[in-house]
């Protein structure tokens, strides 16, 4: 399957991945009313930086999801087309799947108490983050 | 071929699922002892407290058993497995042959001696969803609970309870509410949470009897003091399931034996989940770790076995997230190490927040979050990995840490690439 992989020397952590998340998985579409729809909005991929090194880190999408095998409500799946997503309908804010992630990729959404992930944007073809990457440090691309 | 699975929870499921990802037709049959589908068991708190219905109950989809062509037996105990023969025998003496078997029995509740525990009829255990249905009707009525027990399964019920209104006190014989989980600190920031709702928290302390007429009136305590109530629920833990095999060659320690692959001592017999016991690499012991994650990647390992992919467990560590009301909290591994035994704790409280690492040796052993549970996940992967954390340990309770702080190479085969289990 395709997925969003980081390419650590190009990325200048400008974080321009992080909003253009926001915006996507937001009510309005709007980046000034995305920001302000939510307590705090969370970015489902997250820019790390430490020296001179930065990346946009998001879900992985595992083979072996440890969030999916920890999810006790059954709102954590791995679809058929290897997507792992989360069902916030079903979601009860235990957050088993949080501390389960060795990616630390899996965020708490304040606003209704359920997790939050990377879903890959199925309204678009490729991913918002790795279209707003002005330095192509993120890209979307299958590998095995 | 045919596959037997005695459960119908967190290891049958994995179980399931792991096979029908490579094989679509051998023939599966699981047997369980209760009447309903595959359910959440930790959502039996979540019901009484109503932040879910019945349909949010359900742990798969309704077409799960037919999506993947799996024959139900429901409200059927087994009560002997023949190793010899192959067979299952059933509550009525019915033979169920099987090639493969998997025992995914799960946990019995533990009952303390508590003098007066059978004469009542309002004095409930509560790990099934039976159960959440017997209290969901005493509530409708009678509002005064005595919760024993305020481990991870006691908490919940308090919570729930506590949501619909009951006037709840638990009584916890140890020091410390949620005390195997947490440690002191993060013990007593949700003891206050509870008392915030109007809980009464009683540790150091025991029931001693249950006493009343007709039915519940009231409990004692070990010094004496009477707390009139309607109802008690017992929730001190649960101890592994694993009657259908006395007497039989499969080994049982505390829980059913297993190795790496799931087998337990007989040959195509095997076990997962809360009724097993496999191997702590924490605690470097085998021993049950009662939880759905390793319910579900155990049922998992011994799917893939049955069908000889040749599977290898990791092996399994404690994880928990339990919340309280508004006070999250998380706990991995190693939370309250033995201070003479050369761990190194590091810790960090402000407000509602608070964190402590546990390392031995720079490498990290264990974890407490409370409140603020930003990337707690990373830590749960250094305990996994048994990373030396020296040249990053400063970051370590920060919200700041991630990949970059890792070497390169492990950052290049981590981020880069997707493997599973069997490569
Ligand atoms: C209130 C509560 C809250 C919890 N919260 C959490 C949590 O937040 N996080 C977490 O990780 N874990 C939690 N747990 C623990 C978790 O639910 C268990 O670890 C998990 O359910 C174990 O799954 P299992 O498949 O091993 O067995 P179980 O879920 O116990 O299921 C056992 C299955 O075996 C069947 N069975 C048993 N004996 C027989 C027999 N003789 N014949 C036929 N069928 C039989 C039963 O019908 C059932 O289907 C909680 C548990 C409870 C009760």
């Amino acid at each position: 399957m395709k997925r969003v992989y980081p390419v650590e020397d190009n990325c200048m952590g400008c974080k321009l991945c992080e909003v253009a998340c926001v915006v996507e998985h937001s009510e309005s579409h709007d980046i000034l009313r995305a920001y302000k729809e939510e307590v705090t909005p969370v970015s489902r991929t997250r820019v790390e930086e430490k020296g001179g090194v930065s990346l946009s880190l998001n879900c992985r999408h595992c083979e072996e999801p440890s969030c999916v095998f920890a999810c006790i409500s059954g709102a954590m799946t791995k679809n058929d087309d290897g997507i792992v997503l989360v069902n916030e309908e079903k979601c009860i804010g235990c957050w088993m799947c949080l501390m389960s992630c060795q990616y630390g990729m899996i965020e708490r959404k304040m606003i209704n108490k359920t997790a939050s992930k990377c879903d890959l944007c199925p309204d678009r073809e490729k991913p918002a983050c790795v279209e707003a990457c002005p330095n192509r440090a993120l890209v979307f691309e299958e590998r095995n | 071929m045919k596959i037997v699975i005695v459960g119908n929870s967190a290891a049958a499921v994995g179980c399931i699922e792991a096979i029908r990802q490579h094989d679509k037709k051998v023939e599966i049959q699981v047997i369980t002892d209760e009447k309903y589908h595959t359910y959440s068991r930790p959502g039996i708190t979540y019901l009484l407290g109503k932040k879910i219905n019945e349909e949010k109950m359900l742990y798969r989809p309704l077409d799960f058993y037919k999506k993947h062509a799996i024959k139900t037996r429901f409200e059927t105990k087994v009560t002997k497995v023949d190793t010899a023969n192959k067979v299952v025998i059933t509550g009525i003496g019915e033979k169920i042959p099987y090639d493969k078997l998997l025992l995914g029995t799960g946990g019995i509740p533990f009952v303390p001696p508590i003098k007066g525990r059978f004469d009542h009829k309002s004095v409930f255990s509560y790990t099934k969803w039976e159960d959440a249905e017997k209290v969901m009707e005493v509530v409708k009525t009678r509002k005064k609970a005595v919760v024993i027990g305020a481990g991870m399964i006691g908490s919940k019920t308090v919570e729930g309870l506590s949501m619909i209104g009951c006037d709840v006190t638990v009584v916890e014989l140890g020091k410390n509410v949620l005390g195997l989980a947490l440690d002191n600190t993060a013990s007593s920031m949700v003891e206050a949470r509870m008392k915030e709702k109007g809980v009464k928290v009683l540790t150091s302390n025991e029931v001693t009897e249950i006493y009343g007429k007709d039915d519940v009136e009231g409990v004692i305590m070990r010094d004496g003091d009477e707390i009139p109530c309607d109802f008690v629920i017992i929730a001190v833990g649960v101890f592994p399931n694993t009657e259908m095999v006395k007497g039989t060659d499969i080994e049982v320690n505390r829980g059913i034996v297993v190795n790496e692959k799931m087998e337990t001592s007989a040959k195509d017999v095997y076990a997962a989940g809360d009724c097993a016991e496999g191997y702590d690499v924490l605690a470097e012991i085998k021993r049950p770790i009662p939880i759905w994650p390793v319910a579900y990647s155990q049922g998992k390992i011994a799917g893939l076995n049955m069908i000889g992919k040749n599977a290898v467990h990791q092996g399994n560590f404690p994880i928990n997230a339990i919340e309280f009301d508004g006070v999250p909290t998380i706990s991995v591994g190693i939370t309250n190490p033995d201070e003479n035994a050369g761990f190194e704790v590091i810790s960090e409280k402000e407000g509602n927040n608070y964190r402590k690492i546990v390392l031995k040796d720079d490498v990290v052993k264990g974890a407490v979050f409370v409140g603020d549970l930003t990337r707690s996940g990373l830590i749960t992967g250094l305990i996994e990995r048994k990373e030396k954390i020296t040249e990053y340990k400063d970051e370590l309770l920060g919200n700041d840490l991630g990949f970059v702080h890792y070497k390169r190479e492990l950052r290049d085969s981590k981020l880069t690439q997707n493997k599973n289990w069997l490569e």
